[in-house]
């Protein structure tokens, strides 16, 4: 399926031995980008120009004998939440429109410092609220594996990128799930790694204590070079990990020899059964390559999801109160400021955004602050320690990444419960700040993709990985 | 205070919020919001079910603390490049419509 594209260690490799140019790997995928992205929607904005210059420097760099970094060359894809000096971010919402960042992202400063050329930033839920990508305010993004269905969200655009042939890899966010659900819907890898290992400076804030960067690419190889270049300590976030990034090479021709999996007893309810058997068939693989399956308990994960839908919009509502027409973007004007305020956000900010500014208002305000927000955070604990007890018999615990494969374009959009339901196995990893990945794992219903999730605790990087890449040997 | 968390949420308090938020909401949607906050706070409920009195609310994945670095001058954001993205500037500052001499 997307694995008929060129890795990006491979491209890298290439490029760097003159094997081929990062010029004409450019090309490639900007022809891709020609060809399907009037269908797909992927970006925002795709950066051929500057692109097509970094590709000319990287080459009479390479030409040079330079050492360009073990991205030089490689085309990669943002997620349009990450801030990039002098060129447009808008969170696909109009509030941000023609806004222009005056600095980079850390992980933007990351990429390039690895050689890495940005081909584009890609379409997202506006403020990365939503699990489809429908809610940009620029149009929908398509699932390139069959365009009358989502791509899932809100990092639709990115891996949809990477499943099309745009760009070699992407980075996308993760706040509930927003890398690994559309992963799994476009039948790529998506790595939501431990909060805190990578920077989110320059990432714009929909839920701090949730947010968190990670890759999407072809395969789990890709996904481990692009997070060894992306982690690590940065000062300029204070949640930031005080340790280096995270050495993955190794674990992933490891195998699964003598670790521990664990399989969840009480799962949440409403998963396609073609779903559940891909589950099946990833423990039956992981079990015939040495190692061990544990059942675990895990009584609070269905609670994650109020306790999600809680916190996250709490911290939005926070968070978004710097869009007030100020110093960023779009501006309605009014007599007075506080009619500017108002003016500005509700012209600004879509329907989901709005309403989860509301819930997040409403979950804080006086008089509910016990019976909501206070108590979504007791329950982030009760999660958190149910985590720690299966940690204690398992090493990882595998689920299914979504319940349902990719799910056609507008069967969602207008029940907000039901679309939120689609992050119930991923949100968990987030309350808890953990590691989590999805891989894709053969096909389920109309011959689509299915992810399996790989949930490991803090720091638990490299038992991940090596568990994904024995499912990759076995897919 | 409203302390009984089932209290049906109203139009009225949806407007409040609003205000709060700082949205403006039409009439038509003043009536979808309440719906929605309604139908997804009763579904929130689930979690009253649960024995939370000894249970220590975790607002961060890790405990927070704070972090000092050596009090030395390092470079800014680009003054005019920041104000270059604002709707209004003026002398080097970002411009506002009137703060004062209304009703808040």
């Amino acid at each position: 399926m997307a694995d008929s594209f060129a890795s990006v260690v491979q491209l890298a490799a290439d490029i760097r031995s003159g094997a081929t140019t990062a010029a004409a790997v450019l090309e490639q995928h900007l022809a891709r980008i020609d060809q399907r992205e009037g269908e797909i929607h992927a970006f925002n904005l795709v950066l051929q120009d500057s692109a097509r210059a970094a590709a000319a420097r990287i080459d009479a760099d390479i030409a040079a004998g330079k050492d360009c970094g073990p991205l030089a060359g490689v085309p990669i894809a943002l997620k349009d939440n990450m801030c990039t000096r002098g060129v447009p971010t808008t969170c696909s919402s109009k509030i941000l429109e023609g806004w222009k960042p005056p600095y980079d992202a850390t992980v933007v400063t990351r990429l390039h410092q690895a050689g890495a050329v940005i081909v584009g930033k890609t379409n997202m839920d506006e403020f990365a609220m939503g699990s489809s990508t429908e809610n940009s305010a620029f149009g929908p993004t398509r699932n390139p594996l069959d365009t009358s269905r989502v791509p899932g969200g809100s990092s639709g655009g990115s891996a949809a990128a990477v499943a099309a042939g745009f760009a070699a890899a992407s980075l996308g966010s993760d706040t509930g799930g927003s890398i690994r659900q559309p992963a799994a819907l476009c039948g790529v890898v998506g790595v939501k790694p431990t909060y805190g290992v990578v920077s989110r400076q320059g990432l714009v804030a929909f839920a701090s204590s949730l947010d968190q960067i990670g890759p999407f690419s072809n395969n789990v190889a890709d996904a481990a070079l692009l997070l060894e270049v992306i982690a690590g300590h940065d000062p300029l976030d204070s949640t930031s990990i005080p340790q280096p990034a995270p050495q993955l090479q190794a674990s992933l021709t490891q195998g699964v020899k003598g670790m521990r999996i664990g399989r969840v007893t009480d799962m949440p309810q409403g998963c396609e059964p073609e779903v559940l058997a891909r589950l099946d068939a990833a423990f039956a693989a992981l079990e015939s390559a040495g190692a061990t399956i544990v059942d675990v308990a895990l009584p609070s994960l269905e609670f994650g999801l109020t306790a999600y839908y809680l916190i996250a919009p709490a911290e939005a509502s926070s968070n978004l109160a710097r869009y007030d027409g100020v110093r960023y973007g779009n501006r309605v004007g009014a007599a007075d400021i506080n009619a500017m305020y108002g003016a500005t956000r509700s012209a600004g900010f879509g329907d989901e955004v709005k309403r989860r500014i509301m819930l997040g208002t409403y979950a804080l305000s006086a008089g509910y602050y016990d019976a909501y927000y206070g108590k979504a955070l007791k329950v982030r604990r009760l999660i958190a320690d149910d985590f720690a007890k299966a940690y204690a018999s398992c090493d990882v615990i595998l689920t299914p990444t979504s319940p349902t494969v990719a799910f056609p374009i507008g069967a969602k959009s207008n029940d907000p419960l039901t679309m939120y339901l689609c992050d119930v196995f991923t949100i968990p990893t987030n309350l808890a700040g953990h590691a989590a990945m999805s891989v894709p794992f053969g096909t389920g219903a109309h011959s689509l993709p299915v992810g399996v999730q790989i949930l490991a605790p803090s720091l638990g990087e490299v038992p991940m990985f090596r568990v994904a890449a024995e499912l990759e040997r076995a897919s | 205070m409203a302390s009984d968390p089932k209290v049906q949420i109203t139009p009225e308090v949806v407007a409040k919020v609003a205000r709060l938020a700082r949205l403006n909401l039409t009439p038509e949607e003043l009536v979808r919001t309440t719906e929605q906050l309604s139908g997804m706070l009763e579904h929130f409920h689930d979690i009253d079910q649960l024995d939370l009195s000894h249970v220590s609310p975790m607002p961060q994945p890790f405990p927070l603390k704070n972090i000092l670095r050596e009090d030395v001058v390092a470079p800014c954001l680009d003054r005019q490049e920041v104000l270059d993205s604002a709707p209004a500037a003026e002398d080097g500052r970002f411009r506002v419509p009137p703060t004062i001499g209304f009703d808040v």
